[in-house]
């Protein structure tokens, strides 16, 4: 079956069999490897990405369900190549990533949250990230990413005056 | 974790949808496929044929009746969580929204899926069977509709037959300007299947007295109970015949047993929590103001 979404921007297709999810899809047809396979039935939410802006389990929608969808993955968020998200080098900042297999999605389901508030409290951000699983962190870090990446986004969205001088970014969050 | 092939179909109408499920025994609906999908990946559901009914115009969207709200079966749990009619007229589902799964599979996950599914411990079922909604159905005679009482038959089980559909569900919306609500539950860990919720709903009048409850269990029988409470009507529903109303109504319940909790445990727990979750409701319609202001 003949599939069509735009994929970071970009319009793809391909011909796919109807069981073969998103998640297989953006993997193996696409050769997006950034978006990863963990439990392949819900659970995890290493699979997360992006669908129309809304962070989805792309192990639990097949890729013609998806036909017409706008997806972001990981790949989409890095402003150039060799180049980080302000949430991906938040990550990078506070150690929150060990292993780094749930970090993708962990850092869609942050960005999701971030596109809608650039101060969400950390009940906001313990449920934005409640659906992805971290055997490394203890979440701790995961959160504290998170805080960090907000904070930097308020600062860089603030207009310049409004800043005092020796404000610095910690003492801004 | 791969599902077995099936054909995929993705109807134009309701009406399709219904002949091309009245025409195949093994053809089965999807729509946001937050369960159906993992049963499909474990191979515990093999069918032929998977009827696609998500973007059908027909079973979309919120919309107001004389006394109730019709809620479109594919209308997904985190729009109806946010949405203003559903949290002004509707309090216990939003209420009840945040405890179904996490934020991303409520982004997909349907309102119509989750009570056609009929997971005995599931929060929306709960919330239709508590407010006696009614489950409208599409089969290939035309629209039809019965209690969510009836509907639910056993775990996973509903009275739909072939060739239906569930199409939206309409709960009733109490004519009353003091309602409070209250949802609790207990699981092992959070957004995972509840041993046991209860799901209140209260209206008090501008002196504080009850004049109208309504209280549901769930996850303790093998569908969504609601209990007979209403000797609480005309008292301020103080602890004690809260508590008094709630062991009568629940005395001769059954519970079921399984490796998550025993029957003795869930009976003890849903006592507790069925005393917590009308308490949450009384101090919920208590904060709002009296004399009439809505």
């Amino acid at each position: 079956m003949k599939v069509s979404l735009r994929i970071n921007g970009v319009s793809r297709s391909a011909d796919v069999e109807p069981r073969k999810t998103l998640l297989d899809v953006l993997r193996e047809d696409f050769l997006l490897n950034g978006t990863h396979a963990g439990c392949e039935h819900g659970v995890c939410g290493a699979c997360t990405v992006l669908a129309d802006g809304e962070p989805v389990r792309s192990c639990l929608m097949f890729a013609v369900q998806a036909d017409g969808y706008e997806i972001t993955t990981i790949e989409g968020l890095a402003p150039a190549p060799g180049e980080l998200s302000v949430i991906q080098d938040a990550f990078c900042e506070t150690h929150g990533l060990q292993c780094g297999y749930c970090t993708s999605g962990m850092i869609l389901a942050a960005h999701a949250l971030l596109q809608r508030t650039v101060t969400p409290t950390r009940e906001d951000i313990v449920e934005a990230i409640s659906g992805n699983i971290c055997r490394c962190t203890g979440y701790g870090q995961i959160i504290e990413a998170v805080e960090f990446a907000a904070a930097r986004l308020r600062i860089a969205n603030t207009p310049r005056p409004a800043l005092q001088a020796d404000q610095s970014i910690v003492e801004a969050k | 974790m791969k599902p077995a092939p099936f054909d995929y179909v993705r109807p134009d109408s309701l009406a399709q949808a219904c002949q091309l499920l009245a025409a195949d025994e093994d053809a089965r609906v999807i729509a946001g496929g937050q369960t159906l999908v993992p049963m499909l990946a474990m191979r515990l559901a093999r069918p032929a044929r998977l009827i696609d009914i998500l973007r059908l115009p027909e079973l979309a969207g919120i919309r107001e009746e004389k006394g109730a709200v019709v809620v479109g079966a594919t209308t997904r749990q985190a729009q109806a969580e946010r949405d203003p009619v559903i949290r002004a007229s509707v309090p216990m589902l939003a209420r009840a929204l945040p405890w179904v799964g996490h934020p991303p599979t409520r982004n997909r996950g349907t309102i119509g899926g989750s009570i056609a599914n009929a997971d005995p411990s599931a929060e929306i079922p709960l919330v239709a069977v508590t407010l006696g909604a009614e489950i409208m159905l599409a089969t290939t005679a035309g629209p039809t509709s019965m209690p969510a009482d009836d509907f639910f038959v056993g775990p996973m089980l509903t009275a739909i037959g072939q060739g239906e559909c569930v199409s939206a569900v309409r709960f009733p919306v109490w004519p009353r300007h003091r309602i409070g609500t209250g949802f609790f539950e207990i699981s092992a860990r959070r957004s995972d299947f509840a041993f046991v919720a209860a799901a209140a709903q209260v209206a008090l009048d501008d002196d504080g007295n009850c004049v109208d409850v309504a209280l549901g269990l769930g996850g303790v029988a093998d569908r969504p109970l609601r209990l007979d409470i209403s000797s609480l009507v005309g008292t301020k529903l103080d602890a004690a015949s809260v508590s008094d109303a709630v062991n009568a109504a629940s005395a001769g319940l059954e519970a079921m047993s399984d490796l998550h909790a025993s029957a003795a445990y869930r009976r003890r727990v849903a006592g507790v929590l069925c005393s917590r979750t009308v308490e949450q409701a009384r101090a919920n319609a208590a904060a709002k103001p009296a004399k009439g202001a809505r």
